[in-house]
């Protein structure tokens, strides 16, 4: 099976052990990845602000760096959302739309097609899980707290694969952090309440890592934590799945 | 107020200033969240409850004209006077016009987030007529000379403390008591002698049944009863969207609609207005203002399913912490987001920039509204109708240019990390608002490109 690997720019730029644990683990699990050359972004900084009509440029440029793969694996559940729902090319409109059937997010990709049932990996800490929004709400990640349905979890099925780790229990199980791309400055003062109240839940409950699908929310809430001193740590959930 | 003054972020940083009075008011309203779950989860067919109320209200968006004619001829067999408003000045006239008859110069009025979205009361007060608002929490905030911050629960944004000194200074209590059950009785004694001395009553509806012709309308304090029933005169004010066809779908929505408000299994009194008694008048106004407009927006149009429950406000991560006067609009949260640019896109161009789109909202709403994808929807309007920060236009064209080239976004990546320099958390500076309450992300030496460009050969494919 040959993939694609999308990393999200601002994971590519700042956050690059994740990336690399995304590429390590899909490798180790026996899958060829494909870095391909000259990928930049889903285009989802313009489009949430509004400015949808400037992604053009983005679009035409993803679809031309990721046609043709089986499928396009990306450790961002946010990227992914905004991927599916939006992205189309005016040059390309066939690929384009191929692309929003083939877009995976890593977690959903080991346990719906790679069917991922064991991993070799060990963590031995206290983590709190972070359900960001657009994975859990957007892709159905995992099951959301406001419906009347069964529970299920995706990254929490992947987690519980990995030895001698301890999830802790959150008092809000999936309450957003207040990231929320450009809202994070438009709206600073609500953005970062809503960030230390989500931070505050894990350190309540003990957590020494707080993991997530999408590290943007975790790059939000590690401003948060490091501004306040705390040995508490943010990690991208493939890098605990990728850990040894 | 300055327009910027104006704006959500702005009065959402001023609520922000008293961090202890946010964590109270999200801790308020995530218990009313909490309340609502433990309810619904309790319903296997809570999820199809809510889907048959969408497709009622899809139904009935479809055919809006042809159950408002049959509304109207069935109230109208009852007798009961119809009246039609194309805008808030229409309706403010009907009901002027319909006390100036009746020489009736004070009114009692239950809850109408209808007659708040009008205006109605400062116009009355302009004509010389006294309105009481008769819904504990609204006469609260109208003692308090305010706005509801909430639909549901107009005053959860005051501690029973500054009640306490609102019924001190208006209705005469000790000053410094705020035990809610002297307060309550107190406001019981002021309100009966409203209702009594009143001959004039105005409601909200709930629901209009196009099949028979009446009203429902449900309160927790019965007080449009007693408002309406000791009356000459009841005035009901509806938006035309409050439409169901028949009495069995009423069934499917009183489920709903408390169960989603406030985490009860149905109002304390869900009552229906048919016909008036013997000597009453009876008039309903169906009021248009801009919800035809909306109806007409195939992108904003599911916006008029709303049955007005709160559910999210409730949940909603940003109201809970930037309060309901934030949101400056009669209808605040979520759903007054995705409302109120129907009725003002300048005035009302920040609000749905005011969510994280992190959708809780369209999964608690009864009616499965799509609330965040409106947001979004909204977002791009307003952009392309020109209302918004000229500023951020230009950064989002030059942001748009640097990621969409991948040689520029390398050079600017190449530039101490800079991929993102339209986005402010790459400056450790006090301009720079992500800084100021958080780090920013430690620059890593090398971008994940770069360590894969220099990755073994043999690992390199």
């Amino acid at each position: 099976m040959e993939v694609a690997l999308f990393v999200p720019c601002y994971v590519d730029q700042f956050y690059p052990g994740a990336a690399r644990a995304t590429l390590e683990l899909l490798e180790k699990l026996g899958v060829t990845v494909r870095y391909p050359e000259g990928q930049t972004c889903c285009g989802q900084p313009m489009a949430n602000s509004g400015y949808e009509h400037l992604a053009g440029g983005c679009n035409e440029n993803f679809v031309e760096r990721f046609s043709g793969y089986d499928y396009i694996i990306s450790p961002s559940g946010s990227c992914v959302l905004h991927l599916k729902e939006h992205l189309h090319s005016e040059k390309h409109p066939v690929q384009g739309e191929e692309i929003r059937h083939r877009i995976f997010e890593l977690t959903e990709f080991l346990t719906d097609i790679l069917k991922v049932e064991e991993l070799d990996a060990r963590f031995p800490h206290k983590v709190g899980v972070h359900q960001s929004c657009h994975g859990q709400r957007g892709l159905k990640l995992s099951q959301m707290s406001e419906l009347t349905a069964p529970a299920f979890s995706k990254p929490g099925k992947l987690l519980h694969l990995v030895k001698d780790i301890e999830l802790v229990e959150l008092d809000r199980i999936d309450e957003c952090c207040g990231f929320g791309g450009t809202f994070c400055v438009a709206e600073e003062a609500v953005s970062v309440k809503m960030g230390k109240d989500r931070v505050a839940d894990h350190l309540r409950h003990g957590a020494e890592y707080i993991t997530g699908a999408d590290m943007s929310c975790l790059m939000h809430m590690e401003g948060i934590l490091r501004r306040n001193k705390s040995n508490t740590k943010v990690i991208h959930i493939a890098e605990i799945l990728n850990s040894h | 107020m300055q327009a910027n003054e104006k704006k959500h972020h702005t009065l959402a940083d001023h609520f922000n200033a008293d961090e202890a009075r946010v964590d109270w008011h999200d801790k308020t309203l995530w218990f009313v969240r909490t309340k609502r779950d433990r309810l619904t989860h309790d319903l296997l067919e809570w999820e199809e409850l809510r889907d048959t109320a969408s497709q009622i209200k899809s139904h009935v968006l479809s055919n809006l004209s042809q159950y408002l004619e049959e509304f109207e001829q069935k109230a109208s067999a009852n007798g009961v006077v119809v009246h039609w408003a194309a805008d808030a000045e229409e309706h403010n006239n009907i009901v002027f016009n319909l006390l100036k008859k009746q020489g009736i110069d004070r009114m009692v009025k239950s809850k109408s987030m209808l007659t708040e979205e009008c205006h109605l009361n400062d116009y009355l007060a302009k004509q010389g007529i006294e309105v009481i608002d008769s819904d504990l929490g609204e006469r609260i905030v109208q003692l308090a000379k305010e706005m509801p911050s909430h639909i549901v629960l107009p005053c959860i944004h005051k501690k029973k403390e500054e009640i306490g000194d609102l019924f001190h200074e208006h209705l005469g209590t000790e000053a410094g008591v705020s035990d809610p059950q002297i307060l309550t009785e107190t406001a019981r004694q002021h309100l009966r002698d409203v209702f009594i001395t009143r001959k004039a009553a105005l409601t909200g509806v709930n629901f209009a049944i196009a099949e028979t012709g009446e009203m429902v309308i449900c309160t927790n304090e019965g007080n449009a009863d007693m408002g309406a029933h000791l009356s000459n005169i009841h005035i009901a004010s509806m938006g035309i969207e409050k439409i169901i066809p028949k009495r069995a779908h009423l069934g499917v929505f009183l489920r709903l609609l408390t169960r989603s408000a406030t985490g009860q299994p149905i109002t304390t009194y869900s009552s229906h207005f048919k016909k008036p008694r013997k000597g009453q008048e009876m008039h309903v106004i169906l009021v248009d203002n801009g919800r035809s407009r909306q109806l007409g927006r195939t992108n904003f149009r599911n916006s008029l399913k709303c049955i007005r429950c709160g559910a999210c406000m409730n949940t909603c991560p940003v109201y809970r912490r930037s309060g309901g006067h934030s949101y400056h609009n009669a209808v605040s949260g979520p759903i007054g987001s995705i409302l109120a640019p129907n009725l003002d896109m300048k005035e009302f161009s920040d609000l749905p920039f005011a969510s994280t789109l992190c959708g809780s909202c369209s999964n608690v709403c009864p009616v499965k509204i799509d609330i965040h994808d409106q947001l979004y929807k909204w977002r791009q309007e307003l952009v392309k109708a020109g209302y918004t920060d000229k500023k951020k236009t230009v950064a989002m064209k030059l942001m748009a240019a640097t990621l969409s080239s991948p040689t520029k976004f390398k050079l600017a990546g190449k530039l101490g990390r800079l991929t993102l320099k339209y986005a402010p958390f790459t400056v450790n500076n006090g301009l720079n608002p992500w800084y100021k309450g958080r780090e920013m992300p430690a620059p890593p030496k090398e971008s994940f490109s770069e360590w894969y460009a220099n990755r073994g050969k043999d690992k390199k494919i």
